[in-house]
């Protein structure tokens, strides 16, 4: 129980769930060896850290950020940065998230300061002119992102594919450079989803529910609620930035689309549909999320197909239309079940 | 200390002050922009460029604003109503491109007329459709309000790509609107006066409306105090639902307009625009009209002098002047009482 801050998933269905998906990560590289497979299981370990640290936000404060995809841009073009520019060693790595980490943690910082002071809709507004001018930004700033094109880099010896760790003769599978990236993901992912655990369960994350409750009232009650809505902004800023690290590590690129707005939907899509203010709800919503953007869409390719001849009805069911029913799915949940999934296998509503 | 018997006989009813320092902003700020632009025919181009963009912003950002003000609902799906209306006005306009591609201005405005009205109907039909379904459930939750219009604006996106597909729909201007007036050496697109009279059209008649009709005072009334007009006996909620599907028909309404000013259709206009739309109304401060006509003018400035001047910066020009105004007055430029 400690290393989950005397916060268990209270449900049996729910613990079986969790389980199962972290037991297929730690083995995905022996289970899934294809590439596909590799990808997806590497981006359900980013996201779920991405939107852990989005509920740290969204769920336990009840702000709505539409910046967040910025901090975990600047930590992918921190080290994307550093490693084109330095070259592929472990210097250029500490050097990127050395400037990456201080520098979302700065930008966050100055953004709440500005605009946590008013309504929560206020705040909403401001992120988003933000994120979309830092955008334009990046993608005009092209001497230092490479624009448009992004940056993509070489890794140190160590990560690259062609590194053998340990040769297949030995068991049978073979440990490779890319396989030790993926530990790297998952370790870290995990390390810091337990770390927003513990920061939810402690004095501090009490405030800050307290805050999303009753602003007021936390306020009355002599805590001066500015300071922690700002300090809950830096810290989800700052592991934010840790899965643009992780995510430009493992594509060895970085590009404008991590900081689309596409992706910052996808968060909230992820973030609604597990569940709000439960941590656990991030791991549920990313896998369900990604398993959907992967593996549905040829679903819907074959249902496309099969209902070819309806009018408009192909078109609906075309794979590249699968937001529109996860879409669909968001606006449900935030009625029905605004707990998420987490929330209803709890038995709780509300 | 003077008679307070005499006084209140002799005053009129207390009036608040009117405050015209933000009237004199988009002036100031287009004439301290004549020594930096040099050539005074670039300089009467860029602003009547500024003031065309400006009216269609406002336009797009009026309905948004009022919605807010009357009901403390912000509509993060504002942007789905703008998509709306030029794709609807694609519906029109291409089957009817004989009468758009013909050189006379009233066979022109006779297929524009229809367009508009009918993106405006099929915008305000859509709005009727999302308070219903979508606001009316979550009322005074705005957590929810903003994860509920976001999906709403997810959703009606993509149906958007369903069923028109995922390229970008050219869009002509009809040919009389094409071209320029010249007078001297400076140039006027004809696109862009037309734009200028609809806009001030529609600011004069939501004026109008708002300060001499009954109707008009009672929403002036529910954006004051929304619990005091309740207990009034008027339904408010009615009246409120009459405001969203109005904001929306402008929605769509802009939204023609300003794909005519593109040339083209695409869905993601929604979302380009939803940006410009907030911060529009942040400046201008959240529920005020005038707020917002003086907040679409200055961005509208500042992007195409800015554009001008400095490229680079034109990108961040809109957040650099949204926290001038904020540092200035932190409530937006016209701040509404109690919000």
């Amino acid at each position: 129980m400690m290393i989950l801050s005397g916060d268990p998933p209270r449900s049996r269905v729910l613990s079986l769930l969790l389980v199962v998906i972290v037991t297929l990560l730690a083995l995905a590289p022996f289970l899934f060896p294809g590439a596909k497979a590799m990808n997806v299981a590497t981006k359900i370990c980013i996201f779920a850290l991405l939107v852990a640290s989005y509920d740290l936000l969204l769920g336990y404060t009840g702000t709505v950020s539409f910046a967040h995809t910025m901090f975990y841009g600047i930590g992918s073009y921190g080290v994307a940065i550093a490693l084109y520019a330095m070259g592929p060693t472990w210097t250029a790595v500490a050097t990127g998230i050395v400037i990456g980490l201080p520098l979302a943690a700065l930008v966050a910082l100055c953004i709440g300061l500005f605009s946590l002071r008013v309504q929560a809709i206020f705040f909403a507004m401001i992120t988003l002119a933000v994120a979309s001018a830092f955008q334009v930004l990046a993608s005009q700033l092209s001497w230092l992102t490479g624009g448009d094109d992004g940056r993509s880099f070489r890794l140190p010896e160590l990560l690259r594919p062609g590194t053998v760790i340990i040769p297949k003769e030995m068991f049978g599978f073979e440990f490779n450079g890319r396989t030790l990236t993926y530990y790297i993901v998952f370790v870290v992912a995990a390390a810091l989803i337990l770390t927003l655990l513990r920061i939810v369960n402690s004095p501090f994350g009490r405030v800050l529910q307290a805050v999303r409750e009753n602003r007021f009232r936390a306020e009355a009650l002599g805590y001066r609620t500015v300071f922690h809505l700002t300090w809950a902004n830096v810290l989800a800023a700052l592991v934010a930035a840790c899965a643009g690290v992780l995510n430009a590590l493992w594509l060895r690129y970085a590009g404008p689309d991590t900081l689309s707005f596409t992706i910052m939907i996808d968060i909230l899509l992820m973030v609604v549909i597990g569940g709000m203010g439960t941590m656990y709800g991030a791991i549920i919503g990313a896998a369900i999320f990604i398993l959907a953007e992967n593996y549905l869409q040829s679903l819907m390719g074959m249902a496309s197909k099969a209902t070819a001849g309806i009018p408009v009805l192909p078109d609906l069911l075309h794979p590249d239309r699968w937001l529109l029913w996860l879409g669909l799915l968001f606006i449900a949940s935030v009625y029905f079940f605004p707990t998420g999934v987490v929330g209803k296998l709890r038995g709780k509503t509300g | 200390m003077t008679d307070f018997t005499t006084l209140a006989a002799a005053e009129p009813l207390p009036q608040t002050k009117r405050d015209f320092i933000p009237l004199l902003l988009p002036v100031a700020l287009a004439l301290a922009m004549i020594p930096f632009i040099g050539s005074p025919s670039t300089w009467v181009t860029l602003t009547i460029a500024s003031l065309a963009m400006g009216m269609m912003i406002f336009i797009m950002a009026s309905g948004l604003t009022l919605v807010f003000g009357l009901m403390d609902v912000l509509n993060f799906g504002h942007g789905a109503f703008i998509a709306v209306g030029a794709y609807v006005a694609t519906l029109v306009l291409v089957p009817m491109s004989g009468y758009v591609q013909a050189d006379s201005l009233w066979l022109n405005l006779a297929a524009l007329a229809p367009a508009a009205l009918l993106a405006m109907a099929v915008s305000g039909a859509l709005g009727l459709v999302f308070e219903r379904v979508l606001i009316l459930p979550v009322y005074g939750n705005h957590l929810k309000q903003i994860l509920i219009t976001m999906g709403g604006l997810i959703v009606a996106e993509q149906a958007l790509y369903a069923l028109w597909g995922p390229q970008r729909i050219p869009l002509p201007l009809p040919t009389s609107l094409r071209g320029s007036f010249i007078f001297g050496d400076i140039a006027i697109a004809k696109y862009r006066v037309l734009a200028m009279i609809v806009g001030l059209v529609v600011f004069g008649f939501i004026l109008l409306v708002l300060n001499r009709t009954k109707i008009g005072l009672l929403i002036r009334a529910g954006v004051e105090n929304r619990e005091m007009v309740e207990a009034l006996g008027y339904r408010i909620k009615r009246l409120f639902l009459g405001v969203f599907m109005v904001g929306s028909a402008l929605a769509g309404l802009g939204g023609i307009m300003w794909a005519l000013y593109r040339e083209e259709v695409h869905a993601s206009i929604g979302g380009e625009l939803t940006v410009l739309i907030f911060i529009v109304i942040i400046i201008g401060g959240l529920g005020s009209i005038g707020g917002c006509f003086i907040g679409a003018i200055l961005v509208a400035m500042v992007a195409n002098y800015g554009g001008f001047l400095i490229p680079k910066l034109a990108l961040v020009s809109n957040i650099l002047l949204m926290v001038a105004i904020l540092m200035w007055r932190p409530r937006g430029l016209y701040p509404v009482t109690n919000r």
